[in-house]
């Protein structure tokens, strides 16, 4: 049930702030989303649907999306995910706390090589 | 949000992720396609990648929900569905669950408003009744189980205690009430200062009755309860200061009590002050009741040394007149033994009543049997639809939440309606109840009879849905296995668990038989007691009080009754008439004492107490109490003050060997008292219930020489008239009755009027009500035996179907087949039985003081209980046994 799908993610709360970054470059829908980031990523990381759909309930109930009825490049009706003004606070600071992550990674591991 | 935009908002929000999906796949398929896939392949590969769509689909709505409870909801939804396919399932066990749900929430409201409720007044934690025991006062154990207190005890006590905060004694009695309407006899209270401030009741209206009352020259106030004061005066608030008669007397009404106030659990119409007078109060005078309010911190066994000491004192400051020895009550050796008031209160009915609980308590489990049985049967016929689910995914405890939610929502439904049978089942239970039952109007279903019966619901929905859950939500393998084999035969595995659960009913089913057969043999031999008198059901009784201020001069009183009976003689079809200062099992407070044998030293003897009655001439004759040597009293003797007297043929025996040597004897109970002569002897009367002995009893006349020396006597004021009448007890003979005492003075009022088979009766009530109680659940728990083992035969039978067939085919006999599965009922009982019985002789010697003139371990119940419950086993199991017979093999084994 509800346990499983945390996991699948690179780790908490990656899978969301990828979301909120591309998003934030402009709205998209569920399938332009995922071939975004495969294709920033050149192939690295693949979003999983299974992951992605439940991400973005969470993520609309939480107030930092908002979804628009609108349609797909194809011309068929979807719904398209925008960022709202929270979504982008809320993005700031976890890039921050994120940035500093990495910095204490990167030390970690320079020391180790040392 | 409303809930109701909310949801609809929800459903957008449902919407949104379908169509988000349902193009997210179109586009991946476009995508494959372009790739130069075909269209086929294309969707197939997409929906692969994607996953599971309706799991993802559920996943992402989860979001929006409250996720435990809206599947619980949807679990729920799926239970209600499911048993609205089989009414008749759900109808049986909701049923069966009131019934036993209500049964049990009735019984344990009341011993919850009786037992477990505390008292209602202020702080009840510090209120006692001052019990004294005199185990030196040979006698006094056969008519009362305590000696009450004298009124010079209560003014040492009050006087000198130090461990009490306030304290009283109180007295019940009746009083003539004249002025209002008809002459009405009340029930009064007298009470001494100290009692009011004991139980700290304020008054509803008006003023408590305060010290300046108890003066023997005092205001002469009075109070009302609040029942008497709806009664008589339409709960006007103006009656505080009007005057009111009692007994020939004026006295002003000070106040009125609030609704409910009883003293201890006296229930009376109006509060009396005791005014004592010190100057004239001896030692003895042993009658009233104590009660008091222990001091904060301070224990009853702290308090008990305290009043051992009193006793000291109260022999050291009174006297029994002058040259009586103060000290000799040292012989009686009165020890304290106060009492938590509320144990006082509730008296010996705890017994009955935890029984009657724990009782209902097995029916009630007998019942979860049988629903558990039916529970099993039913999972059983969804295990491959269980297997399948657990084969598909569902985890073990998804299936079991699934079966335990239909179980408890099985045992709620039986709770909600139990609580309708449990209102119904109190007021039968009101109804029924022994009339001694105490706190009565204080019975009903308060929070915590609710909380009982939910906490019942839940416990009884996870017994019986525990039991199939745990069988049928086993590992994914082996359910797989079980719905996946097809035996000949229902696998023994199967089997046992049903087994089991019959062994466990017919034993709880022969416990309860056996306590309810004990409780009939029980009542048998009290029928069959010889109480002393004869045929109560055509014997009337009624009780008339002439107060002192009504007609003071004794002989004036004594001729009064005496007109009284001739008139109520000449009523159509009464055949004889007499009085008593009490007749049996009335309840009536004893006058007791020693008397002195013509001839005997008492040199420092103790005397041994004797129970005394007053009578008029005929009484006897009327009561059916047989002379059995002697002669009754003559009206001229009465009259004349003749010193004579009859005594009771238990007590002729033990003082002079039979009751002819008793004839012409003498005895006395004050030395400044001529010697009377014993002229008759009558046979022993059952005088407090005929579970009880007959106490020694002296029988004096109705008027006779007092303790102030010769020359001074007195007259019973208030006594029992008895009529011998087959018309006894019909409203039109009880009006000509008090036409009868009317037509002699319109002022005297007729009190507890009923037959001496209803006063008979209700010193039985206590028995009567046990049985009444343990034969209905007896009765029960025997019917769901009996179902559960018809239940299983029959199942099993039909189970087998196909192993018959073979059977049958083989060769085997029809009845060897039905005996084979009679058989099996027949092992289940016996196994039962047995446990049962082992169960039934550890539990029975609870029951032992309800029982009379039996054993708890009665051979004659021990032996026909368990063999009359294997026959109906037998017969149980036959009846669906048969049914074999009529299975065809070819048939049988065509039907797999």
């Amino acid at each position: 049930m509800a346990k499983n799908h945390e996991h699948r993610d690179l780790f908490p709360g990656a899978l969301e702030i990828m979301i909120l970054q591309s998003l934030r470059l402009k709205p998209m829908h569920g399938y332009a989303l995922v071939r975004h980031i495969k294709q920033v990523s050149n192939d690295l990381l693949r979003v999983e649907e299974g992951s992605l759909y439940p991400a973005l309930q969470r993520m609309l109930k939480e107030g930092l999306l908002e979804a628009q009825t609108g349609t797909s490049a194809k011309g068929r009706p979807t719904r398209i995910y925008r960022l709202t003004a929270a979504g982008v606070r809320h993005l700031e600071s976890e890039v921050v706390s994120f940035e500093k992550m990495f910095a204490g990674f990167t030390r970690v591991l320079a020391a180790a090589k040392a | 949000m409303s809930l109701f935009s909310r949801l609809v908002f929800r459903n957008r929000r449902y919407d949104d992720i379908s169509v988000s999906i349902q193009e997210h796949i179109d586009e991946r398929i476009d995508e494959l396609m372009e790739e130069g896939m075909s269209r086929n392949e294309a969707e197939r590969t997409a929906r692969r990648d994607f996953g599971n769509v309706a799991l993802l689909r559920e996943r992402s709505r989860e979001v929006w929900q409250w996720q435990t409870l809206e599947s619980l909801l949807a679990d729920l939804k799926q239970v209600f569905r499911r048993l609205g396919r089989s009414p008749g399932f759900a109808i049986t066990v909701v049923l069966t669950l009131a019934i036993g749900i209500g049964a049990n929430t009735a019984v344990f409201s009341v011993l919850n408003s009786v037992l477990l409720r505390p008292l209602p007044y202020p702080e009840p934690e510090q209120l006692v009744s001052l019990h004294l025991n005199a185990p030196g006062a040979p006698g006094l154990a056969e008519f009362r189980s305590e000696l009450r207190l004298s009124p010079s005890m209560y003014l040492t006590f009050a006087a000198h205690n130090r461990v009490f905060q306030s304290l009283g004694v109180w007295l019940p009695g009746t009083a003539s009430i004249t002025g209002l309407a008809q002459p009405e006899q009340v029930n009064t209270a007298q009470i001494s200062g100290g009692v009011l401030e004991t139980l700290n009741v304020p008054a509803l209206h008006g003023q408590l009755l305060t010290a300046a009352d108890q003066d023997t020259h005092g205001l002469g106030r009075v109070m009302l309860s609040y029942g008497y004061w709806q009664r008589r005066f339409g709960g006007d608030p103006g009656v505080v200061g009007r005057t009111i008669t009692v007994n020939s007397q004026q006295r002003i009404i000070a106040g009125v009590m609030p609704r409910g106030f009883k003293i201890v659990n006296y229930d009376f119409d109006l509060l009396v002050p005791a005014a004592f007078d010190p100057a004239n109060e001896i030692l003895g005078g042993f009658a009233y009741r104590g009660i008091a309010r222990l001091r904060p911190g301070v224990t009853v066994a702290q308090a008990n040394p305290d009043v051992a000491r009193l006793l000291n004192v109260w022999m050291d400051s009174w006297t029994n007149g002058p040259g009586s020895d103060s000290h000799w009550y040292l012989n009686w050796k009165i020890t304290p033994a106060l009492q938590p008031l509320k144990e006082t209160v509730v008296g010996s009915i705890h017994t009955v009543l935890w029984l009657v609980m724990a009782t209902i308590g097995i029916v009630m489990l007998i019942a979860c049997t049988n629903v558990t049985n039916l529970l099993l049967v039913r999972a059983d016929a969804r295990r491959q639809e269980l297997a399948v689910r657990s084969a598909l995914g569902a985890g073990r405890w998804r299936i079991a939440r699934e079966l335990l939610i239909e179980s408890l929502t099985l045992g709620l439904l039986g709770g909600a309606a139990g609580v309708a049978v449990a209102y119904a089942g109190l007021r039968l239970l009101t109804a029924i109840g022994p009339a001694e039952l105490p706190r009565l109007s204080e019975i009903s279903l308060d929070g915590r009879s609710i909380a009982f019966t939910l906490i019942l619901s839940v416990l009884s929905g996870l017994f019986f849905g525990a039991i199939p859950a745990l069988r049928y939500a086993p590992s994914r393998q082996r359910l797989a296995l079980l719905g996946a084999t097809r035996t000949a035969s229902v696998s023994r595995d199967r089997q046992r668990g049903r087994n089991l659960l019959v062994v466990a009913q017919v034993s709880m089913a022969l416990v309860l038989l056996i306590g309810a057969v004990l409780m009939i043999r029980t009542f048998m031999a009290m029928r069959n007691v010889d109480p002393g008198f004869s045929n109560p059901q055509s014997l009337q009784v009624m009780r008339l009080s002439i107060p002192e201020t009504m007609v003071s001069d004794p002989q004036m009183v004594l001729r009064m009754q005496n007109n009284v009976l001739d008139k109520l003689a000449a009523i159509p079809g009464v055949s004889s008439t007499g009085f008593a200062a009490s007749v049996p099992m009335s309840g009536a407070e004893p006058n007791w004492n020693g008397i002195f044998i013509e001839g005997k030293n008492y040199e420092r003897g103790v005397l041994p107490l004797r129970l005394f009655n007053y009578v008029s001439p005929g009484y006897f004759q009327t009561a059916g109490t047989h002379l059995v040597a002697g002669r009754d009293f003559t009206w001229d003797e009465v009259y004349n003050q003749r010193p004579i007297g009859i005594l009771s043929e238990s007590l002729a025996r033990e003082l002079w060997g039979s009751p002819q040597a008793a004839i012409g004897k003498h005895f006395r109970e004050w030395e400044s008292m001529p010697w009377h002569e014993v002229v008759g002897v009558v046979r022993d009367v059952r005088e407090n219930g005929v579970d009880q002995v007959s106490p020694a009893t002296v029988y004096w006349p109705s008027m006779m020489h007092d303790i102030y020396g010769p020359g001074s006597f007195d007259a019973r004021r208030t006594v029992y008239f008895a009529l011998r009448t087959p018309r006894a007890g019909t409203q039109a003979f009880i009006n000509e009755m008090q036409q009868a005492v009317w037509s002699v003075n319109a002022n005297l009022p007729v009190a507890e009027v009923s037959t001496m088979q209803e006063i008979f009766s209700d010193s039985m009530a206590r028995t009567s009500f046990t049985l009444v109680m343990l034969a209905i659940a007896g009765t029960m728990a025997l019917a769901l035996g009996i179902l559960g083992i018809y239940g299983v035969i029959s199942y099993a039978v039909s189970q087998r179907t196909r192993e018959i067939g073979i059977r049958m085919a083989l060769g085997a006999k029809k009845s060897e087949l039905v005996w084979m599965f009679v058989r099996s009922a027949l092992v289940l009982t016996g196994v039962g039985a047995a446990i049962g019985l082992g169960a039934a002789a550890a539990l029975m010697r609870f029951m032992q003081s309800l029982l009379f003139g039996i054993s708890p371990l009665d051979p004659v119940t021990f032996t026909c209980v368990p063999v009359a419950l294997v026959a109906a086993a037998a017969l149980a199991s036959y009846l669906p046994a048969r049914r074999t017979t009529a299975v065809d093999p070819v048939e049988a084994l065509r039907a797999e």
